[in-house]
C-alpha cells in the first residue's frame, strides 16, 4: 500500500500524470477514488476488497474523467485486460495512460465486505483465474499472492445447463430473465461497452424493446453476450451490479468458451492480440450451416 | 416462416428455383440483403418476436462471396449466435442456416422443404407468449410499430 501511495505522489507530484484513478476507503466499504493532488495519494488502497474494475473509467464515453487530464490507474490483471481491450479497439492510446499493475489473488463477491478471502466469499470469477501479475502495465506492485480460493464454480455450472434438455434450459433462462428490469447497469459498467449510441436505445427503428418483455429482454441478454464475445475482460462487474442477480457472469463465461472452442481466442492483456471477431479463417467450422 | 438471404447467391438461387417452376412449401417469405454479412442477429430475434415460427438465414458458399468475405465474417457472427441459442435452449431446428449459390434451384427447395418439415414438427414458436405480463394467458403478439407492407400486385407463391 505504501508503494502504490508513493508511486502514485511521485507520479503526480512529477507531473507525469494529472490523476490517479485508483481505490479507496468509503463509508462501507473499499470505492473508486481521483487522486490528483500528490498530498491526497496517502488516501490510496489495494487490498481483496478493491473489486472494480476502474478501466471504464478511460472510456471515451465518461468525458468528465477525460477532463481531468492524463491519467495513471491501477489495474489488477483482469483490469488490465479491460484496458487493452480499450487500446485494441482504440478507444484509447497506450501512451495515454500510465497503468500501475497490482499482483492480485482474487477479490472478494462484496466490496463493503469484512470477511476474509476464502472460498464462498471469492467474487465468482477469480476462482481458476490464472493471471497474477498484469503484464500490460509500467509498474507492478505487490507480493506474489497465492492464487484464489476456490474452485470454477461456473464452468461446472454450465455443464449443469448444458446436460439439461433445451426445453429445461429455456424455462431455466426465461425465468431469469423475467427479473430483469432493463436498468442498463450492466452496460454502464462495462469498460468494453464503449459505445456512444447503444442498439439498446435505437427507437427508429426499435431493435431491441425497452419494456420489460420477454421479447425485449431476451433480445437485451442476447445482444449484450453476444456483443462481447472476444472483448469481454471477464471482470465480473456486470455480474456484481446486476440489481436482480441475473447471473450474467455465467453467460460472458459461456461467450468465452464459445470464442475459445471456436476461433482458439483466449483474453489477453496484451492489446496487440488479435481479436476473433472483425476476423475469419478459411477453415472456421461451420457444421451448423446446411 | 421468414429467410434472409442475399443478394448475389442465394437471391439468385431461390430466383432460379422459381423460374424452373419447382414446387416447395409456400410458407416462407424472403426478405433480400446485399451480403450475408448484412444479417444481424437482431433480425432473427426481431422475426421471432413478430410472430415467425422459423427462420432461415442463407448466403454464399465460402470462398463465392461477392465482397469476398463477408460471407466469412458473418460465419464468426452466425456461430456464436447458433452456440448461444442453445445455451439458452431455444429450440435450434426453427433457425436454418445454409449456403446456396446462384446455381442451385434445388438446394434452396431441399432447404425450404427441409426448414418447413422441422418447424411443422414444432409447431408454433410461443416461448415469448407466456411471461409474468400475461399471467398464464397466452400474450397476443402486437404488431405495433411498422404496417405490414401491401402484398405486390400479383402476388407471389
Ligand atoms: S479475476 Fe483474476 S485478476 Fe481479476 S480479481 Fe480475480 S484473481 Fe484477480
Ligand atoms: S461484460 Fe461484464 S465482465 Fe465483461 S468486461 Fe464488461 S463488465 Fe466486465
Ligand atoms: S443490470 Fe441486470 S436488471 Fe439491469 S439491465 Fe442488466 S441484466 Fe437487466
Amino acid at each position: 500500500m505504501k508503494e502504490l501511495q508513493e508511486l502514485s505522489r511521485s507520479l503526480l507530484a512529477d507531473g507525469q500524470v494529472n490523476v490517479v484513478i485508483g481505490w479507496e476507503q468509503g463509508p462501507t466499504g473499499a470505492r473508486p477514488v481521483f487522486v490528483t493532488k500528490p498530498e491526497d495519494a496517502d488516501r490510496l488502497i489495494f487490498d481483496q476488497r478493491c473489486v472494480h474494475n476502474l478501466a471504464a473509467y478511460l472510456s471515451p464515453r465518461r468525458p468528465n474523467v477525460g477532463k481531468l487530464g492524463k491519467a495513471a490507474i491501477v489495474a489488477k490483471p483482469c483490469d488490465a485486460k479491460a484496458v487493452a481491450g480499450l487500446i485494441r479497439e482504440s478507444q484509447i492510446k497506450r501512451e495515454d495512460v500510465v497503468v500501475i499493475g497490482v499482483r492480485c489473488g482474487g477479490v472478494l463477491a462484496d466490496p463493503a465486505s469484512k470477511e476474509a478471502l476464502s472460498a464462498e466469499t471469492v467474487s465468482e470469477r477469480c476462482p481458476g483465474c490464472e493471471s497474477r501479475e498484469p503484464t500490460l502495465a509500467d509498474h507492478v506492485l505487490g507480493d506474489m499472492p497465492p492464487p484464489p480460493p476456490g474452485e470454477r464454480r461456473r464452468d461446472a455450472r454450465i455443464d449443469e445447463l448444458e446436460a439439461m434438455p433445451p426445453a429445461e434450459r429455456w424455462a431455466f433462462w426465461q425465468a431469469e430473465f423475467e427479473r430483469c428490469v432493463r436498468c442498463n447497469a450492466c452496460r454502464q459498467v462495462c469498460p468494453l461497452c464503449t459505445c456512444d449510441r447503444c442498439v439498446t436505445e435505437k427507437t427508429q427503428p426499435l431493435w431491441i424493446e425497452s419494456s420489460a418483455h420477454s421479447r425485449g429482454v431476451f433480445a437485451w441478454q442476447l445482444t449484450r453476450a453476444q456483443h462481447h464475445a472476444g472483448r469481454c475482460a471477464d471482470c465480473g462487474e456486470c455480474d456484481r451490479v446486476c440489481p436482480v442477480d441475473i447471473p450474467l457472469g455465467l453467460l460472458n463465461r459461456e461467450v468465452a468458451r464459445i470464442v475459445e472452442r471456436r476461433f482458439g481466442f483466449e483474453m489477453t492483456d496484451d492489446p496487440a492480440a488479435a481479436e476473433p471477431i472483425g476476423a475469419f479463417r478459411m477453415e472456421d467450422e461451420q457444421e451448423f450451416i446446411r | 416462416m421468414v429467410a434472409f438471404v442475399c443478394n448475389w447467391c442465394t437471391y439468385t438461387g431461390a430466383d432460379l428455383a422459381g423460374t424452373s417452376r419447382l414446387t416447395m412449401a409456400p410458407n416462407v417469405r424472403i426478405v433480400r440483403l446485399p451480403c450475408s454479412g448484412r444479417i444481424d442477429p437482431l433480425m432473427v430475434l426481431k422475426a421471432f418476436e413478430r410472430g415467425a415460427d422459423g427462420v432461415i438465414v442463407s448466403g454464399c458458399h465460402p470462398g463465392d462471396c461477392h465482397y469476398t468475405s463477408g460471407n466469412l465474417h458473418a460465419r464468426r457472427r452466425f456461430a456464436i449466435f447458433h452456440d448461444l441459442l442453445q445455451f439458452f435452449g431455444f429450440e435450434e431446428d426453427r433457425l436454418t442456416f445454409s449456403w446456396v449459390s446462384a446455381s442451385e434451384g434445388l438446394k434452396w427447395r431441399e432447404i425450404v422443404d427441409g426448414a418447413v418439415e422441422r418447424v411443422r414438427a414444432l409447431g408454433p414458436f410461443e416461448g415469448f407468449r407466456y411471461d409474468r405480463l400475461s399471467h398464464g394467458e397466452p400474450l397476443e403478439i402486437p404488431i405495433s410499430t411498422v404496417a405490414p407492407a401491401p402484398a405486390p400486385a400479383g402476388g407471389q407463391a
